[in-house]
């Protein structure tokens, strides 16, 4: 049960109080102060979950099913009442979601260096979660090697350089302005004849939308290969959970480019619910891998449905 | 930069474009879709809400159902309530008569904070002004080296200090400005969280002690639902004076900007348009709101033009167009204006009409390298008279210029396309009346 053991419930519950009372402490709320289902119900509904930023698409379709199932289905208290809603919007929003229940600081056999490379938008912590990604590997026994490939913006070697630093873990690098494929091939080449167990590449914060930058993360993933030809073996891209319906856009894009094996939600300790996180992750079946719920070293936090939706509902 | 938010309102309105009359039943269906458009912009829902209920006040009466063009009526509504929502004039920032002006920023972490005092620091300098950075992010690691470099280089100093608070290095920055005669202090803070009791209480006292001239709250242009309820928080603590809208150069609808406009009632100044340190424009409601129902941002584009091309150059491009003697070598030139004005996606956004033809953020830089590259291997007469390259001088530009034939042959039909469209121009249509035909 190792993996249980490192998910702090307690920190995640906190980080996650937020999105809990936006969502489903008002959901309670609403079924207690009601007790059936009219169209007033569901508009509030409807309006909570808009709210939390899951979208109006999916928030129509947690609607219907409740709808639906209010059809068939006999509520004779506000407690009945309140499992059905818990479940429609848990099944909606996480649905088949499913992590898988080994050590996530476990590496897969045959895959070493392990490389991860870590994507996404401007601003959405990144060189952060990096930092404490590889504080994580390093204390579940690894040895780690974190790879400075964001040559472009002004001081993130020095970042990165800090938080490799406060992880105690080696960090390759090149002058700002450098080729990141260069580096990120350096990285590598470095790994392997150190014989590092997991490679962390941090690559600049980019918009969907630049065609060359994307086409820039499709080099250095070319380029990785070329030195271990089944890299990256995790593409990650980091989600600020403030950010709105523009996630969607984001994770498709960043999708295209690279071919992304799961998600990152990062700020998710602020007043922000990251619910088109979790529509995204449905839609798209990435796995939420990790969670950012502060901005200490520890506070990254590996993403289990169960866990989070017991959080999520659990009575104060 | 609104592009989808256009396109989506422009779909919900087509029906009403098309009808003659309006009936209360129809309105209420386009504004149901107009609703979910401004919902999936991230516009708040509470303000959608209100959104909606005004247009809908002033759209079902007497005066929509007896006009003539009922679906440009209603454009018209919401467009003026648009502009109302976000402000109806452009807003600038508040500079002290004595030195010196005090800027204080603050925001979110990952908002933009650090690349904004840079690009405003680097805009005020454009202006005259002896400008000051202060690096009073103690906490992220290596913001202050960023500010540093970033001042290094736009050529601005900055202060700060690696031992002391944020408070002292904001109060200590004052009297560095006023014994170096800086007359503007631009000041970064780190960023923090709204419900972050302690670093809220840190930014409410740097503002107690500096007094700041102009208070600006930075917040992406991404932000979901949350962004009232941070706005507000930051605005019951600071009371800033402005709005600055970052990351806008991607493709999200921004309606995070109609949101925090509509709770806290402050303009937003400026909007930040890319990575680089002069992509940073002034906020310009009507504009947007224009841009929002898909009349394009002619104003934005004209005066961007402006700033870009040489008078002189212009005014004898003009005459060869009127006298329909435009030639690749003029074409050449033109490119290298264009490039002038920023990326090629962004001009092309400006122009009406255009974001209708798909999408334009796939336009290729790179194929404007390679047009380049094709003219630039012609002779001086082939440019002047494309009409004499022949097959061989085709294979020879080719391989000059390290393309193919096709290549070469899609520019030159190209160019032979575009001297017609000159010469509607210089016939006297107008600009939005040839793109319109073209392509509308």
């Amino acid at each position: 049960m190792g993996f249980f053991d490192k998910l702090k419930l307690s920190r995640l519950k906190e980080g996650l109080t937020k999105t809990r009372d936006a969502i489903v402490t008002k959901v309670t709320k609403l079924i207690y102060a009601k007790g059936t289902v009219d169209d007033e119900f569901l508009e509030q509904l409807e309006e909570i979950l808009i709210g939390g930023d899951v979208g109006v698409a999916t928030s129509q379709t947690i609607i219907e099913s409740i709808k639906a199932r209010v059809k068939t289905q006999r509520y004779e208290t506000p407690e009945e009442l309140n499992t059905l809603v818990r479940d429609e919007i848990a099944s909606g929003l996480i649905g088949s979601l499913k992590t898988n229940g080994t050590d996530p600081f476990d590496l897969p056999a045959g895959k070493k260096p392990y490389v991860i490379m870590v994507v996404g938008v401007n601003g959405v912590g990144k060189t952060t979660t990096i930092g404490k990604l590889a504080h994580n590997y390093k204390n579940a026994g690894k040895s780690v090697l974190i790879g400075a490939a964001d040559t472009f913006r002004a001081a993130a070697n020095e970042q990165l350089e800090i938080w490799a630093k406060r992880a105690g873990v080696p960090i390759v690098q090149q002058l700002q302005g450098a080729d990141p494929a260069a580096v990120a091939f350096d990285t590598l080449k470095s790994a392997q004849s150190r014989d590092i167990d997991v490679v962390i590449i941090d690559t600049a914060g980019r918009l969907h939308t630049k065609t060359n930058l994307m086409e820039e993360l499709k080099k250095i993933q070319r380029v990785m290969k070329k030195c271990v030809p089944d890299a990256p073996h995790e593409a990650l891209l980091v989600l600020d959970a403030t950010t709105g319906q523009n996630a969607i856009q984001q994770a498709k894009l960043f999708h295209q480019a690279i071919g992304l094996t799961g998600l990152v939600v990062t700020k998710l300790d602020g007043t922000a619910k990251g619910g088109i996180v979790l529509s995204i992750s449905q839609s798209m079946k990435l796995p939420v891998r990790f969670i950012g719920v502060g901005e200490q070293i520890d506070d990254l936090q590996p993403f289990d449905s169960q866990k989070f939706i017991e959080a999520l509902f659990e009575k104060e | 930069m609104f592009d989808a938010l256009s396109q989506k309102l422009d779909d919900a309105l087509k029906r009403l474009r098309g009808q003659g009359r309006i009936s209360s039943e129809n309105i209420a269906e386009s504004l149901r879709e107009v609703r979910t458009v401004l919902l999936d912009a991230d516009v708040n829902f509470k303000v959608v809400k209100d959104f909606i209920e005004k247009v809908q006040q002033k759209s079902v009466g007497q005066e929509v159902i007896t006009s003539v063009s009922p679906g440009q009526l209603i454009i018209k509504i919401i467009y003026d309530e648009l502009v109302a929502l976000m402000g109806t004039e452009k807003a600038d920032i508040t500079l002290s008569n004595t030195p010196p002006s005090i800027i204080l920023i603050a925001g979110l972490q990952g908002s933009g904070k650090t690349t904004f005092a840079g690009k405003l620091a680097n805009m005020l300098k454009g202006k005259g002004r002896q400008v000051l950075l202060v690096a009073a992010d103690v906490y992220r690691p290596a913001a202050i080296d960023q500010l540093m470099l970033l001042g290094e280089q736009i050529q601005v100093p900055v202060f700060t200090s690696r031992t002391d608070t944020a408070l002292a290095i904001a109060k200590n920055s004052i009297d560095f400005a006023r014994k170096n005669a800086r007359d503007t202090v631009i000041i970064d803070t780190a960023g923090r969280l709204a419900i972050d009791e302690e670093m809220m209480r840190e930014v409410e006292n740097i503002k107690k002690a500096v007094s700041p001239h102009e208070i600006l709250f930075v917040v992406d242009s991404m932000t979901g639902q949350d962004a009232v309820n941070t706005a507000r928080a930051f605005h019951d603590r600071l009371d800033f004076d402005g709005v600055v809208l970052t990351k806008l150069d991607g493709d999200t609808r921004g309606g995070a900007a109609l949101s925090i406009r509509a709770v806290v009632e402050k303009p937003i100044k400026f909007v930040g348009t890319g990575e680089k340190l002069d992509a940073l424009e002034p906020f310009y409601p009507e504009r947007m709101a224009s841009r929002i129902l898909g009349m394009g941002d002619i104003v934005s584009f004209v005066e961007k033009a402006q700033q870009s091309f040489d008078q002189d150059k212009a005014e004898k491009l003009e005459q060869k167009i009127r006298k329909s003697q435009f030639t690749l070598e003029d074409f050449y030139d033109q490119l290298q204006e264009i490039k002038k004005m920023g990326p090629l996606s962004q001009v092309l956004s400006m122009i009406p009409g255009v974001s209708r033809l798909g999408k334009i953020d796939d336009v290729d830089e790179k194929e404007l390298k390679y047009v380049e590259a094709i003219i630039l291997s012609m002779t001086r007469d082939e440019r002047e008279h494309p009409h004499i390259i022949n097959g061989p001088r085709r294979k020879r530009i080719a391989s000059g210029s390290g393309t193919s034939i096709q290549e070469v042959n899609r520019l030159l039909k190209q160019f032979s396309d575009m001297q017609k469209l000159m010469k509607n121009f210089s016939k006297g249509k107008s600009i939005s009346k040839v793109l319109s035909q073209r392509f509308g």
